[in-house]
């Protein structure tokens, strides 16, 4: 039919939108970068650009079934703080050791979906007993900031690819074809968006609803642990820092909101957070070439959050009945 | 289903009650407002479990844990616009319980044909696969609903009211529709409210009464009124308290509505509301009275007409506006739970609320005199609970409501109105909210009083407007008030065929 790409559009609006703010933003900063766009300035942008992309992707999948994780930024700290004593020697144990980093991650996120499931205990309380735990249990393994990483693995993916490209843009592309397409186009990935978008339409339409919301929970909790292992092949170390763990989840979740996810569930797509991850990142940086002080940036990037959340309620101004307001 | 039987707290929603549906036919079910028809077809759709009975299915006993459990089992269920999920496409939603897969995926093309071929099984072509439910009209969405269910493949299927937010067109075709599934040998179970529409479609009907299936027969061996007389035929549930000679008034009255409209809802409702009286909303479910209500309340949006208090012009912008001194206005809402009370605080705070601002004085609470008036409305409306301290969670349904309505006598409320007040509550606290209601009437309150018991209008007013499709059919005034009239009006069947 010829007014599908109308529908598509319709669809894909809000990762277009995010897309294209991107941009805009970027297009800016690179352009008026004082060393131009060389492949260095690329590789630090998109370090750490693609550190909070990756913690947006994880908010994501669990903002879709409407629920959100307050622990993701504290599941990053464990990973970085368990990396940073396990991914060290040969390859092989190397490889063992990041394996083992991404099966505490994913345990982590199927403690939180199976409280949140089977305790019916809301998520939002749940993750912040949890990530309290996590952050305990990330202590316990490094009271003091060190450790050590596999500096090859480190240099490799921190690093640039033949050509010029971040390595790292290139395993944000890997995740989004081994975690979020497969997630998004099978059954299971559709029930969590319908789920998110009317659990009792859901449950009417015989849809499994509690395998939905685990497999969410439990891809949060892994991709938390890859963006922890980024950090740890950032710094060559492992921190127990509250702090960090506290601004990862609170921008994942402006990341989120920004990419076009929406907080009540259903809808927008990981893709969408990508990209408001980058947007976020880019605000600062942007401050940065302006010769603006460093104390701005919060309040700008506040103010495009804001403006953000405006566009997303603009539909309350078509509210016929007042009730529907609070619902 | 033999002899099943359901209890919600204390109330029988459903006893010993009987159905038997065969293949190849149209089988309505009939019965008046918490009849049990929909506690029955929640039970055959698997969404709750009888207490009794069992169910057979081609003679094998057969029980559902779940509503995917009775889909598998060929049983599909079209509620009012209850399971389509808003944010998913219209393809999706038609697929959504088993999506066509390929290598573990979704195959989106395979999803198209089977969504386009479902649309076109309900006539519903012009419908787009690709697009967003929430973006579609409600007329849209029922026959996307309608199309899910066909996409399923039942043998049994099921549709409560399914006809009720559609076009005069969709009906048509959906006739069509039904009557191509009969002869393709489905079982179809057929609940509606509009008697031509069951003439029209129906090989059996079976009548449902106070939770008892009351009379099964074949279509067209029984008039309207028999029909109608079988749908009565229950005992008197409460005694009603005598209701006062009309005397005619020269003021103004208390309330006055002229032509009041907002979206399709509501169409041109005028109405007078004088003190002293109690005014029934009856009709069908759903007919636009909550509505009403809420307008009158100020809780929606660009209504269109006039509102009169006391013969003077006025807007309220909302339920604060409303219980204003001058103007004095209380709803007592449905949905006691959500709406009507904050569960875990105390019952004197929950009466306090809506009168906290005249126990104030520049803006603190006068605890002393809270106090009085709060224990004054628990003497009066005999709220059974140790103290005013208990949060209001931990009261029985019925004194839980009678907080609710004591709430907003603390302000004494000058004009009343109430939705379904007596909904799941038991019969001897129905009877003092009876009684109280008349006892303000008679105190000088004007009384708007929406019921979905038929009995509770006949006993409690002294006029009962009956709401048809958002707007007032028909007005029935002192002696006219039989259950009879209420229902045949509710129902549109000619006054004449019934007299």
């Amino acid at each position: 039919m010829t007014d599908d790409w109308r529908y598509r559009l319709r669809e894909h609006k809000a990762t277009l939108l995010a897309f294209a703010a991107f941009v805009v933003m970027f297009t800016i900063y690179a352009a008026n970068h004082p060393a131009g766009l060389n492949a260095n300035v690329a590789t630090t942008a998109a370090n750490k650009g693609v550190l909070l992309a990756i913690v947006a992707m994880a908010q994501t999948l669990v903002v879709l079934t409407a629920g959100i994780d307050l622990s993701v930024g504290m599941v990053l700290v464990l990973a970085n703080c368990l990396a940073s004593a396990i991914v060290v020697g040969s390859p092989l144990m190397t490889a063992l050791g990041v394996l083992g980093v991404l099966a505490t991650g994913a345990l982590c996120g199927a403690i939180n979906g199976l409280i949140v499931i089977y305790g019916r205990l809301q998520p939002i309380v749940t993750t912040i007993a949890t990530g309290a735990m996590f952050y305990g249990a990330a202590l316990a393994l490094r009271r003091v900031p060190g450790g050590d990483v596999n500096s090859g693995l480190a240099d490799a993916l921190t690093g640039q690819l033949p050509g010029g490209v971040p390595a790292s843009l290139a395993l944000l592309l890997g995740l989004v074809l081994i975690i979020w397409l497969p997630f998004r186009r099978s059954a299971i990935g559709r029930a969590a968006y319908a789920v998110g978008s009317s659990e009792v339409a859901a449950y009417m339409s015989g849809v499994p609803i509690r395998r939905a919301k685990f497999l969410a929970y439990l891809l949060s909790g892994l991709l938390a642990s890859v963006a922890g292992l980024f950090v740890t092949f950032i710094t060559y170390s492992g921190e127990a820092s509250a702090a960090n763990g506290s601004t990862y989840t609170l921008y994942s979740i402006a990341a989120v909101v920004l990419g076009g996810v929406s907080l009540f569930g259903g809808s927008g797509s990981a893709v969408g957070a990508i990209f408001g991850a980058l947007m976020f990142r880019t605000i600062g940086d942007l401050l940065f070439v302006f010769n603006l002080e460093p104390l701005w940036q919060p309040l700008f990037q506040g103010l495009v959050l804001f403006a953000a959340i405006c566009l997303g309620s603009a539909r309350l101004l078509r509210v016929r009945n007042r009730l529907d307001l609070y619902a | 289903m033999q002899a099943v039987s359901k209890r919600y707290g204390g109330v029988h929603a459903l006893q010993r009650a009987e159905l038997t549906v065969e293949a190849g036919r149209i089988h309505a079910v009939l019965g008046e407002n918490g009849a049990g028809k929909s506690t029955l077809i929640k039970i055959m759709a698997g969404v709750v479990a009888p207490d009794e009975g069992r169910m057979l299915l081609d003679g094998q006993p057969v029980t559902f844990a779940s509503p995917a459990a009775a889909n598998a089992a060929g049983i599909v269920c079209i509620f009012q616009e209850l399971s389509l999920i808003p944010d998913l496409s219209v393809a999706d939603n038609i697929a959504i319980s088993n999506p066509p897969r390929r290598f573990a995926l979704i195959d989106r093309k395979a999803q198209r044909r089977m969504a386009e071929e479902a649309l076109a099984r309900a006539g519903a072509e012009d419908i787009h696969p690709m697009a967003l439910v929430k973006d579609l009209s409600l007329s849209r969405r029922q026959m996307v609903e309608i199309a899910k269910a066909l996409g399923r493949r039942p043998r049994i299927l099921i549709l409560d009211e399914a006809t009720s937010a559609l076009t005069a067109a969709d009906v048509t075709k959906i006739y069509a529709v039904l009557k191509r599934l009969r002869a393709e040998g489905l079982a179809l179970v057929y609940i509606s409210h509009r008697m031509h529409e069951i003439t029209e479609l129906a090989d059996e009907c079976t009548v449902f009464c106070n939770g008892r299936s009351v009379a099964s027969y074949a279509a067209g061996t029984k008039s309207d009124n028999e029909v109608v007389e079988l749908m009565i035929g229950r005992e008197y549930s409460g005694v009603f308290p005598a209701k006062p000679q009309r005397v005619a008034s020269t003021s103004p009255p208390r309330l006055e509505l002229r032509r009041l409209g907002w979206t399709d809802r509501l169409h041109d409702i005028s109405l007078q509301l004088r003190a002293g009286e109690v005014v029934g909303l009856g009709g069908l479910d759903g007919q636009g009275q909550r509505e009403l209500l809420l307008a009158l309340f100020g809780v929606l949006r660009g209504t269109t007409g006039e509102l009169l208090v006391d013969g003077r012009p006025v807007t309220l912008s909302g339920p604060h506006a409303a219980k204003q001194a001058a103007i004095g206005m209380a709803l007592i809402p449905e949905d006691r739970k959500t709406e009507g009370l904050m569960l875990p605080m105390s019952v004197g705070d929950n009466l306090g609320f809506a009168a906290l601002g005249r126990l104030s004085r520049w803006g603190i609470v006068d605890r002393a005199a809270e106090r009085a008036a709060v224990d004054r409305i628990v003497r009066l409306l005999a709220v059974r609970c140790d103290g005013s301290g208990v949060p209001a969670g931990s009261l029985s349904g019925g004194n839980q409501q009678k907080l609710v309505i004591g709430k907003w006598l603390m302000m004494a409320p000058r004009i009343i109105l109430l939705n379904d007040p007596t909904r799941g509550i038991d019969v001897g606290t129905k009877q003092e909210i009876y009684q109280l209601l008349r006892r303000l009437a008679d105190e000088g309150a004007a009384i708007l009083f929406y019921s979905t018991d038929y009995d509770e209008l006949v006993g409690c007013c002294d006029r009962v407007l009956v709401m048809l499709e958002g707007a007032i059919h028909r007005e029935l005034v002192g002696a006219e008030i039989t259950e009879r009239a209420l229902i045949s009006s509710a129902l549109n069947i000619g006054a004449e065929a019934v007299a």
